[in-house]
C-alpha cells in the first residue's frame, strides 16, 4: 500500500480508541441503547419527583413541601446528580428526534392504504408524544425552575428554627389558579401516558432484555407506571383548582 | 367474482408511479398470483403492458412475492405469502389496492417489482458460517440441544421477502437481519464468529440505509413466517456485546 502523507497524518490523528466509540454512537442499535437506557433513567426521575411533588397536597401549607423544595436547590449532590439529568433529558430528546428523521427518510413513500390495525397508536407516535412532552418540560421549568433559581419573584417565607426561604408552595397555587395551565398541565400528563405506555417496555426490548418468563412483568409494570404516573402528578393540579381555590 | 384492482403502475425507478384501476373476474379458488396472472392475459389480449410483479415458488418458500395488498404486505392473511393467499378471503364486488414494498432502501425497478439487493449485501457481510465445503456432514455429529435448534430454526425460516421492512413505519430491516443473526449466533456451526457478523451485519444494514427499530411490532405481525422480535433483542445484545467485548477496534 502506498503510504502517502494524507494516510500517514488520517492514522495518526484520530485515537484507536475513538473508533469502537464513535461506531457504538452512528449504529442504530447504538442510538436505540442510549434512548432506552436515558428513557428508563428519566422514569425513576418521574417516581422521585411524583414523591417529592405529594407534599403540595399535604394540607400543611406547604412546609414540608418548600423545606424540600430548599434541600433540592441548594445541596451539592443533588445539584450533580441534576446535571446527569438535563443531560439526560436532552440526549433523550435531540437523538429522538434524530431517530424520527433518519426513519422518516428511511421509509420513503407511505402506502396509500391503511396498515394492518394491531399496531398500537402510541407505539408510532412516539416522537410527536415525546414532542409535546418536551414543550410540556420548557413551560413546566418556566414556571417552576427558572423562577426559582434565577429570579427573585417567589417570595420568601420563615419557618420555626429556618432562615427565610423562597415559597414555591406560593408559586405553584399561583399558577394553578390559572384555568389554562391547569388544563396544559392535564394534557401533557396524558401524553405523558400514551408514551410510558410504549416506552417502558420497548426500552427493556431494546436493551436486549426479552424472555418469556420476564415480558408480562416487565409489560405489567410498564403499563402500571404508564397509568399511575400520570394520575399522580395531574392530581396536584386538579385538588389546587377544584379542592383548594 | 368480480373484483376493482388498483394497480400501482410505474414504468421504472425514476418515473412517477400512480394506481390505476382494472376490473377482473376471478375464481374463488385461485391464488392471488393467479388471479394476477388472469388480469395479466387480460391486458395482454387488450394489447396493454402487462404487471410486473416477482413470483417464484409459488409455495411460500421463496420470498419473491411481493405485494402490498390492502395496506398489509401479502395481503389480510396471517403468516402467509401472497402466493399462499387465496381469492375466497375477499368477496364478490371487492376493491382491492396493490402496491409494491414501501421502502426507500427498496426502489421499484418496475409495477410491483422493487429492487432488494439490500438484503444480499446484508448476507454477504456476515449471514454465513466460514467453513470448507465438502460432503454434507452427518446431520447428528453436532449434538445440539432441542430448544435451541427449535428456536435456531424459527429464525431461519426467514425466506428474505422484505414484508418486515414494507410493513415498518420506520422502514426498519431489525427483524430480517435478526433473524439471520439469531439463526447463525445460536448454533456450535455459528457462535464462533457471532462477534464479528453481529457488528458486520449491523453495519451494513445501517449502510444501506433502514430506519431503526422502535419496537412497534408491525414486522412480526406482518411476517409471513411469523418470526419474532424475541430475535432482534436477541441481535441487540449480541451487538451491544460485539462492541463492547470485542476486539479493540
Amino acid at each position: 500500500m502506498d503510504l502517502t502523507d494524507e494516510t500517514f497524518e488520517y492514522t495518526i490523528s484520530i485515537p484507536i480508541y475513538m473508533s469502537w466509540i464513535t461506531n457504538f454512537f452512528s449504529s442504530s442499535i447504538g442510538r436505540k441503547v442510549i434512548m432506552s437506557l436515558t428513557g428508563l433513567f428519566l422514569i425513576t426521575f418521574l417516581i422521585v419527583h411524583l414523591i417529592g411533588n405529594l407534599q403540595l397536597i399535604a394540607g400543611d401549607g406547604g412546609e414540608a413541601f418548600n423545606q424540600y423544595a430548599y434541600f433540592m436547590t441548594t445541596n451539592p449532590l443533588i445539584k450533580f446528580v441534576s446535571i446527569g439529568l438535563y443531560t439526560m433529558i436532552l440526549l433523550h430528546a435531540i437523538l429522538g428526534f434524530v431517530i424520527y428523521f433518519k426513519n422518516k427518510s428511511a421509509k420513503g413513500g407511505k402506502p396509500t392504504a391503511k396498515n394492518r390495525a394491531d399496531v398500537k397508536w402510541a407505539s408510532k407516535n412516539m416522537a410527536l408524544l415525546g414532542t409535546l412532552i418536551l414543550f410540556f418540560l420548557i413551560v413546566h421549568m418556566g414556571d417552576f425552575w427558572f423562577k426559582m433559581k434565577f429570579t427573585d419573584t417567589i417570595p420568601l417565607v420563615t419557618y420555626e428554627g429556618w432562615e427565610p426561604i423562597k415559597n414555591l408552595y406560593h408559586q405553584v397555587t399561583m399558577t394553578f389558579d390559572n384555568p389554562l395551565f391547569v388544563g396544559t398541565y392535564v394534557f401533557s400528563m396524558v401524553v405523558l401516558g400514551f408514551h410510558l405506555w410504549h416506552g417502558f417496555g420497548s426500552g427493556f426490548q431494546t436493551l436486549g432484555l426479552n424472555h418469556g418468563k420476564y415480558n408480562g412483568i416487565i409489560d405489567g409494570i410498564g403499563k402500571f407506571l404508564a397509568v399511575i404516573l400520570p394520575i399522580g402528578y395531574a392530581i396536584i393540579p386538579l385538588y389546587y383548582y377544584f379542592v383548594m381555590r | 367474482m368480480k373484483l376493482t384492482l388498483k394497480v400501482w403502475r410505474q414504468k421504472n425507478s425514476k418515473a412517477k408511479g400512480e394506481l390505476e384501476s382494472y376490473q377482473v373476474e376471478a375464481s374463488e379458488h385461485m391464488s392471488f398470483l393467479e388471479m394476477m396472472d388472469v388480469l395479466n392475459e387480460q391486458l395482454i389480449a387488450e394489447k396493454k403492458s402487462p404487471i410486473a410483479f416477482d413470483h417464484d415458488c409459488r409455495e411460500g418458500i421463496c420470498g419473491s412475492c411481493s405485494m402490498t395488498i390492502n395496506g398489509s404486505p401479502h395481503g389480510p392473511q396471517t403468516g402467509t405469502t401472497t402466493c399462499q393467499l387465496h381469492m375466497r378471503k375477499f368477496k364478490d364486488g371487492d376493491t382491492i389496492v396493490v402496491e409494491p414494498w414501501r421502502s426507500k432502501v427498496f426502489p421499484v425497478i418496475k409495477d410491483l417489482t422493487v429492487d432488494r439487493s439490500a438484503f444480499d449485501r446484508i448476507i454477504q457481510s456476515g449471514g454465513y458460517i466460514s467453513v470448507n465445503t465438502g460432503q454434507a456432514p452427518d446431520g447428528n455429529a453436532i449434538p445440539i440441544e432441542k430448544d435451541l435448534a427449535s428456536n435456531a430454526f424459527d429464525a431461519a425460516a426467514c425466506i428474505g421477502c422484505g414484508a418486515c421492512v414494507a410493513a415498518c413505519p420506520n422502514g426498519s430491516a431489525m427483524l430480517f437481519t435478526a433473524a439471520k443473526v439469531s439463526h447463525l449466533n445460536q448454533l456450535p456451526q455459528g457462535e464462533v464468529e457471532k462477534t464479528r457478523r453481529t457488528a458486520s451485519m449491523v453495519a451494513q444494514m445501517d449502510k444501506e440505509g433502514f430506519g431503526m427499530c422502535s419496537n412497534v411490532g408491525a414486522c412480526e405481525a406482518e411476517c409471513p413466517k411469523e418470526i419474532s422480535i424475541e430475535h432482534i433483542a436477541r441481535m441487540n445484545r449480541d451487538y451491544v456485546a460485539s462492541i463492547f467485548g470485542g476486539r479493540k477496534s
